[in-house]
């Protein structure tokens, strides 16, 4: 894989996603054999979003690799307070450092800040758009569950703003996966998404009842409906108590249904799906670290 | 041109004439090429003149101004019939057509509020063009109707 950036979903291919997924099981099998890997090398975080997860995993990933980070902190006790522009920013850090992460609350961020940047950069999220290195985990989760053979995929919650979900989506494509969407009708796929889609000639449904294609998925890809997205607290009770699963929803699964969720939940996945053998997302939180290990070693190596 | 549409707008001695633009899309024309008259420009508009071919058309004369293919073809978005005659000497010395380009740089403004090209960041918007519509290549969003609505205004 040679890519000096890595923005969009979109721009991997499978070859380059399988290239990330075999290096990531080599680590997770022998994480030693990588341990002064990239003694010396420096990561530079920004994030002007919160982050738990992806920047810990982030942080955690490229630390076993022998390397460290620089983290630009709260977006509260930086320069950006004082007015810089993102622009600024990134030209400044990337003298900092070897790599840069970042998430941004704003579309096209990421793509915007390569522009200005000479070392690579990774999108850890940007607003609405996209976020390809939680896709290159969920693909880790799915080939080590389900596998890539012959996959009906249900992806359910927030597609329209879900950035996972639309990274997931294009990178499906290149598996031939057959795709359902499940969402309230507000939520559904933004229109570049489906076209991206069409475009590729992939296998999708929409649907707004999760009941319909339940006892034909391999996975179920569960996000979070947040109440910011509705005019009214009880608008948002209503719509969100849908789509809601709990160990009676999958009881008319298939046994080996594979259920992820990017996290953080609130009440989207009961509580009584952890003590299933569909729950998956826990260990799904887990694979961020030797796929984002993996993701830095490769990219890292390409520019050494 | 008829000897009728010669009365209306009259002849350049050196420019561009921007034929067959659809009717009523005149001065967002002007707007995407970034004329405002502010930097003294001569400039004659036709609105809504009778047509064989469309109906009805609008017509832009700009006087001492040789606008290139690349500048045109934008217009192609709002008017694609339109017609380029580069005129010297009273003479019409070029005439194309408005081609489809298929990037659009600092033309359109991105309707997405929460697109970065929308900020006070040092990037143009950037729009390539689809069969049908424009993408953000920003932040992916598509345009499809009233393209003319999103014409950036500095």
């Amino acid at each position: 894989m040679r890519h000096d950036h890595i923005i969009s979903a979109k721009q991997l291919s499978r070859a380059d996603i399988e290239s990330v997924l075999d290096r990531a099981a080599e680590i997770a099998a022998d994480p030693s054999a990588v341990a002064d890997r990239h003694a010396g090398k420096l990561l530079g975080m920004l994030f002007f979003e919160p982050s738990t997860r992806t920047k810990m995993s982030f942080s955690a990933a490229m630390k076993r690799l022998g390397g460290d980070i620089v983290d630009m902190g709260p977006v509260d006790q930086s320069s950006v307070k004082k007015g810089e522009s993102l622009a600024d920013t990134v030209r400044v850090v990337e003298g900092y450092a070897d790599a840069l992460v970042m998430r941004h609350p704003l579309e096209g961020s990421a793509k915007m800040a390569s522009d200005f940047v000479d070392v690579p950069l990774i999108n850890a999220g940007d607003g609405a758009g996209q976020h390809p290195t939680q896709t290159l985990l969920d693909l880790h989760t799915i080939r080590e569950s389900a596998g890539f053979d012959d996959l009906t995929v249900g992806i359910m919650g927030d597609l329209k703003y879900g950035r996972t979900v639309h990274s997931l989506a294009h990178a499906l494509t290149t598996f031939d996966a057959t795709q359902h969407f499940i969402s309230p009708e507000s939520l559904q796929l933004p229109r570049s998404v489906r076209y991206d889609l069409h475009e590729t000639g992939a296998s999708m449904r929409e649907h707004t009842e999760l009941d319909e294609v339940l006892p034909s998925l391999d996975v179920l890809y569960v996000t979070r409906i947040q109440r910011e997205r509705f005019p009214d607290e009880n608008e948002y009770r209503e719509i969100a108590g849908e789509y809601q699963i709990d160990a009676e929803t999958l009881e008319a699964a298939s046994d080996d249904l594979v259920v992820m969720h990017p996290l953080p939940r609130v009440d989207e996945i009961a509580a009584d799906v952890d003590e299933t053998t569909h729950a998956h997302y826990f260990q799904q939180a887990h694979n961020g670290v030797p796929v984002r290990m993996a993701l830095l070693d490769l990219i890292l190596e390409g520019n050494a | 041109m008829t000897d009728d549409e010669e009365l209306r707008v009259s002849k350049i001695t050196e420019g561009t004439v921007i034929d067959h633009i659809t009717g009523g899309q005149a001065l967002n024309v002007l707007a995407i090429l970034g004329i405002d008259g502010s930097r003294g420009e001569e400039v004659s508009v036709g609105m809504n003149v009778p047509s064989d071919r469309l109906g009805r058309k609008d017509i832009v004369k700009v006087e001492g101004r040789e606008l290139s293919q690349d500048e045109v073809d934008v217009l192609s978005l709002i008017a694609p019939a339109a017609t380029i005659n580069i005129v010297r000497d009273y003479d019409v010395i070029e005439k194309h057509r408005v081609e489809r380009p298929e990037q659009v740089v600092g033309v359109l403004e991105c309707p997405n509020r929460n697109c970065i090209t929308t900020k006070s960041e040092p990037v143009d918007s950037h729009f390539d063009v689809l069969d049908e519509g424009v993408r953000c290549a920003y932040c992916n969003t598509i345009i499809r109707e009233g393209i003319a609505d999103h014409i950036q205004v500095d």
